[in-house]
This record gives structure tokens, sequence and C-alpha cells, in this order.
């Protein structure tokens, strides 16, 4: 085998991991919302206000466990505003989600300019204000071990904590979903609201205990992006990563573990891009960035056309339930 | 629901849902430290203090007049299209391609024509594609014109890098078009009012726009198109039943959504920059969500919302000259904050006013 491809190979599915650890905690965010019933185009403006907070606070007190923190409240916050619209009022859910990306987009650039007077950038992180590289164990023992040993030690070894959470989080999600009484009870608000209120429980308190958890979701991704990946936050830093998670979401036609494998597939995508950019192939020649940029949009709406497989979304999904009296 | 009187139902509720995102946004403005009624004040004299202001703030308000039909053109049949901010960018390639065909043989009177059309027909087939999806598909149509947006963006980008940039210069644009390619500026116009709009870019797509809201009305209200689009809107069953193709009515609203949108990048591409540029719209796409709502998808409330926005805009660039601590961006909080307010949250005050206003008159004399 060829040395260096191998070695290339490594660099781009290390780069994968890395990349596709905020999509999927930003994803399974939108399925723990979604399966409850309610449509969340907002995991954008979550993800933003949960990065500016936790660069922020991490900035301010040198703490990153505070930032993470910080991160997840806000997250939460604007999660609990689109409960508050969308189960309480029974508001629009896309108008919902459409205006809570506009403020944490506004929000997030207006506080940081205020705040720091850097161009809506927070203070470069240092430190214990970071989330650091983890080293898993033996992988300087093994290292060495042909084929086994880069892929541990390169590949798997290495990243934030940050990045194993996100990996726990899909098979936690499943489990969750599908085998707790909770999980059985959301799914099942988001399918037949009528039928759980019958059961006697609140459809109202289930969907609002499936938006924080969104919200804790989004909240790790976004403080993933400023404190692990990035050391600070910049403006609009979340780059439409909220809205690839969502296309993601519904690639894997909203479960937890294709769900994972959607983030990978777009994660490799980014990584194959920036590892092979400007780069000539036989025959095709360079493959112009833009093309690997859109293909996850393409991709989606394919799927969403039915030309491959069918996305089905949660049939009560964007309906405000109205109690019957 | 309950029925209000009309100047409750369009004029009151609104106005309170507004009056409290404006709250908000003063609240916020105290808290980073500074006098909301001061930001106001700053704000409404840039916007309308001079006569260079009022003419960014109209410039502004026109590209919200278009994106904001756009979007209240698919709400009356009940679509969501989130994609004008696409619609408007491919739109702009497709009136920019007419003008760098045209503007060495044409003048500007008869190059527009063919501009709008370019304009409309691109964008109308931006906005036709996710619609024919939804209809025949079902590929949820909010979904899908939000993928449209990224790929408009990225297809943008890499024509305008990769064949419309000139050779060998550094910024990233088509060449700049010839003098006979540039819609006229309302100079005179204004002059007649007395007022002296300097170097500010409002031109006659300013015109078109309100001549274009007219006929928003007139085909919502006044043909048999719009009345089954807006039977479709309020029930598609019914329609179905009263022999309404749902395909028909989908593709139709989304195609004249994008065309509406399409025509937006006139204004800025024709009548400020001149020349096909990144990121065309610069965001109107999306402001047009929060001006149909607040208009309450008719087309008097759209011109009202999209001049709010227009004075928003400009008198928030003034404002974050005078307050270097309030930037820009408190114009996007606000439009957030108006899109809750006056949108997901609409019926938040309703409840009481019902009660306020239904009891006095007895309730259902109103309807």
């Amino acid at each position: 085998m060829d040395l260096s491809l191998f070695h290339d190979l490594l660099q781009v599915l290390d780069a994968t991991l890395r990349i596709s650890a905020p999509l999927l905690l930003a994803a399974l965010a939108g399925v723990f919302s979604e399966r409850a019933g309610i449509f969340d185009i907002g995991l954008e403006g979550k993800l933003l206000v949960s990065a500016f907070a936790a660069a922020a606070v991490a900035a301010v007190t040198g703490s990153v466990w505070l930032g993470l923190g910080s991160g997840i409240l806000a997250s939460v916050a604007l999660a609990l505003v689109h409960g508050f619209a969308c189960i309480t009022h029974r508001g629009n859910q896309i108008v919902s989600g459409v205006a809570i990306n506009f403020i944490a987009s506004g929000i997030t650039a207006l506080l940081g300019q205020a705040w720091f007077s850097q161009g809506g950038r927070t203070p470069q992180l240092t430190g214990s204000a970071r989330f650091e590289d983890i080293t898993l164990p033996f992988a300087e023992a093994i290292a060495a071990v042909p084929v086994i040993g880069p892929i541990y030690a390169d590949v798997l070894s290495g990243h934030k904590l940050l990045v194993y959470v996100a990996f726990l989080a899909a098979p936690l999600t499943w489990w969750v979903l599908y085998r707790t009484r909770f999980g059985m009870r959301l799914r099942a608000v988001g399918e037949n609201p009528a039928a759980v209120d019958t059961a006697g429980i609140s459809v109202a308190w289930m969907r609002y205990r499936a938006v924080i958890c969104t919200g804790i979701l989004c909240g790790l991704a976004g403080a993933y992006l400023s404190t692990a990946q990035n050391a600070g936050f910049i403006r609009e830093m979340s780059a439409g990563k909220g809205y690839i998670a969502l296309a993601a979401m519904i690639f894997a036609k909203w479960r937890p573990i294709p769900t994972m494998f959607a983030c990978l597939l777009f994660g490799l995508l980014d990584a194959l891009a920036i590892r092979y950019q400007g780069f000539e192939f036989p025959l095709i020649g360079t493959i112009p960035s833009q093309a690997t940029a859109v293909l996850p949009y393409v991709l989606t709406v394919i799927l969403l056309a039915g030309f491959i497989g069918r996305a089905v979304a949660p049939k009560a999904g964007g309906v405000p339930y109205v109690k019957e009296r | 629901m309950n029925t209000l009187p009309k100047w409750v139902e369009y004029g009151l509720l609104p106005a309170v849902n507004l009056a409290v995102a404006f709250l908000v946004a003063g609240l916020v403005v105290l808290m980073i430290g500074e006098n909301p009624l001061e930001a106001v004040r700053l704000i409404v004299y840039g916007a309308f203090g001079y006569g260079e202001g009022i003419g960014f703030t109209l410039y502004y308000a026109t590209n919200f007049i278009f994106t904001g039909l756009a979007v209240a053109v698919a709400f009356h049949a009940s679509q969501f299209n989130i994609g004008g901010e696409g619609q408007a960018y491919v739109g702009g390639l497709g009136a920019g391609l007419v003008c760098l065909a045209l503007d060495r043989y044409l003048s500007w009177w008869t190059i527009l024509p063919f501009a709008m059309l370019g304009g409309a027909l691109f964008g109308c087939v931006w906005g036709a594609i996710p619609g024919w999806l939804q209809a025949r598909r079902g590929a949820h149509v909010v979904i899908t014109t939000i993928m449209f947006n990224y790929i408009a963006a990225s297809m943008m980008s890499y024509l305008i890098v990769n064949h419309l940039k000139v050779q060998g210069d550094a910024s990233v644009q088509s060449r700049t078009f010839e003098a006979d390619a540039r819609l006229p500026h309302l100079e005179g116009l204004m002059g007649l009012f007395g007022q002296d709009i300097g170097g500010a870019p409002l031109n006659i797509m300013f015109l078109i726009a309100l001549v274009a809201a007219v006929l928003v009305w007139v085909l919502i209200w006044r043909t048999k198109l719009g009345y089954e689009i807006r039977v479709f809107g309020a029930n598609p069953d019914a329609a179905r039943y009263a022999g309404i193709s749902a395909t028909r009515i989908i593709v139709t609203v989304m195609a004249l959504s994008g065309a509406l949108a399409g025509l937006m990048a006139l204004n800025p591409v024709m009548g400020e920059q001149n020349r096909i540029f990144l990121d065309i719209p610069g965001g109107a796409g999306f402001v047009g969500i929060a001006v149909a709502l607040m208009g309450r998808a008719h087309p008097v409330g759209i011109v009202l919302a999209a001049l709010l926005f227009g004075v928003l805009y400009q008198g928030g660039a003034e404002l974050a000259f005078d307050m270097p601590k309030i930037s820009r961006d408190m114009v996007v909080l606000i439009q957030g904050l108006a899109i809750l307010f006056a949108g997901a949250l609409e019926y938040m005050f309703r409840p009481a006013m019902v009660r306020i206003f239904a009891r006095k008159k007895g309730g259902a004399a109103w309807t």
C-alpha cells in the first residue's frame, strides 16, 4: 500500500470526526424536537448563541466549564422561547424558528461588539479557557502497530472531549428514544398527541422536555465550535452548520444512528474538500470547492423529493396540539 | 376564533406586537449601556433628517417591498417561501447577464424590460422548482427553499469567481455595466419635494415596486387565480373538491414569489452597483419574511413594513456611526424580534384584545 496515501486517508478521517461532531450534536438535538412534533429550523440560532455565550464566559472567567454551562443555558433559553411560541401559544413553528435564527445572529454580533469591541469577536481563548485534546489510553504504546496503531493513535485518539460526547450521544439518544418510557412518550407525542393526552400525560409538558433536550444538545454543539474547535467566537461562526445538521437529520429520516452516519458522510465530504482543495484529479481536473460545499444540500433535496427512498416526517410535526374539551 | 373589529385586527394588534418587539430591543440597548430613546432619535434622524438619508431609506424599502410581496404571495396559498434570498440572488444573475449582453447596444429604457424579464425568469425558476417538488414529490417547501438558498450561494460564487470575474482584477465581481445599463436615479422626482438625495441610489425600481404592490393586490383580490389561491390557502381540501389543482396553485405561487424576489435584484444590480457581485440580496430576502408577517400579507401593510425596515437599515447605519457600541446588527435583532412577536407569537395578546373589544360591542356583531 502506498504509505503517503494511507497517511492522507488517516488525516482525512481524523478531520472527518472533528467536523462531524458539532453536526452530530445539533442533528441529534433536532431529532429530539422533531420526534416530539416540534419542527425546529432554529438549530442554527441555538448553535450561534451557545458558541457566543461559551466563548464570552470562558474568556472572562478563564474556565471552559463555566463557558460550556453558559452555552448550554443560552441555548436552552432560546429553545424555551421556541417552546413558548409553539407549544403554549400555538404559533407557527417555522416562523418561530426563523425568528430565533435572526435574534441569535443579531444579538451575538451586537453583544460581542459592545462587550469586547473586536468586531464581534471574543478575545482569543487560551489554556484552561479551552478544551484540550484527549489522548486515549495506550495510544502511544500501540501507535507502532501497523495499520491498527495509526488508526487508533491518529484518528480515534487526540480529539476534544466533546467529540467523544457527540459520538456517545448518538447511541444514547437511540436508547432514550426507543428503550425508555420517556422516549416512547416523546415519540408518541410527535405521532399522535391525542392518544398521549388520553393516557393522561401532558402533551405540552412532554414537548417542553423535548425542546429542553434540544437546547442542551445544541448548547454542547455551539460550545464545541467556539471553545474546542476554535479558540474564541467569530461572528456568524455557525456558518450554516445548523442547517446542514437539519439536512443530516432529514437525510437519516429522523433516526439517531443513521443520523450519525449522515453527519459522518457530510463531515467526510467537507474533510475531503479541504484536503483536496485545488488538487488536479486525472480526467476531471480540479473540483471547485463550491461543488463539494453544496453537496449536502443537493443530496437532501434529492432525498426529500423521494428519488432515493422516502423521508417521512413525524406525523404530528408542525401541528400545534389543541386539547379537546 | 372570535372576531375582532377590523381596526383592532389589522391595526392595534400588529401595533402592540411591534411595540413589544421594540420594547425588548430597547432593553437590549439599555443592557449595552446606551440610551434607547437617544438611539431612536438617531435612527429617525438618519432615516428622515436629510435628503440623502431619505434616498437611502427608500432605496432599502424598494428591496423589501419586492421580497415582502414575494413572501406574501406564497403565504396566501399557505406556502412558506424562505428562499427569497436565493431567488433574488439568482434573479440578479438573470438581470445582470441581460445588462452585460445589451449594455453596449441599447439604452436603459429598452434594456430595463429585458432585464426585468431576465431577473423575474431566473427567480421564477429558482422558486418554481421547490414548488414543484412540494406539489408533486411532497418535499417540504420550507426545507427545500432553505437548501436552495445555499445552492444558489455556491452556484453564484462559482459563476462569479470562475466565469464572470474580470481577469487580473482583484475584486470578485463582473465588469461594470456601461452607463446605458444603469437605472436613472430619482433626483428629479425627489427634487419636486424639495429633497436633495445626493449620492443615494434611489432609482426607478422604487416606482416599479409600488406598481408591483398594486398588481399583487389586483391579482390576489380581483382575479380568478387570486381567488383560487386564497381558497387553497384557507382550505386545501375544499379547494380540491372545487376542482382547483393543488399542483397548479403551488407551482404558480412559488413561481410568482420567485419572480418578485428576482425583480428585487435589479435594484442593487442596475441601480447601485452596476455589476454582478457576491451576495447581491444582502439579507433582503430574509427581511421580506418579517415584512410580509408584519404587513399581514397585504400590499398596503407590506409597503408600510418595508418602509419601516428601510428606516431601520438606513437609520441603523447612522446609529452605528454615532453609537459605536451599537453595531448595525441591531437591525437583525429587531428583525428577529419582529418576526417572533408579529409572527410566531401573533396570538399572544389576542385573547386580551377579545376580552376588551368583543365584550364592549356585544361580540358577534362584528364580522
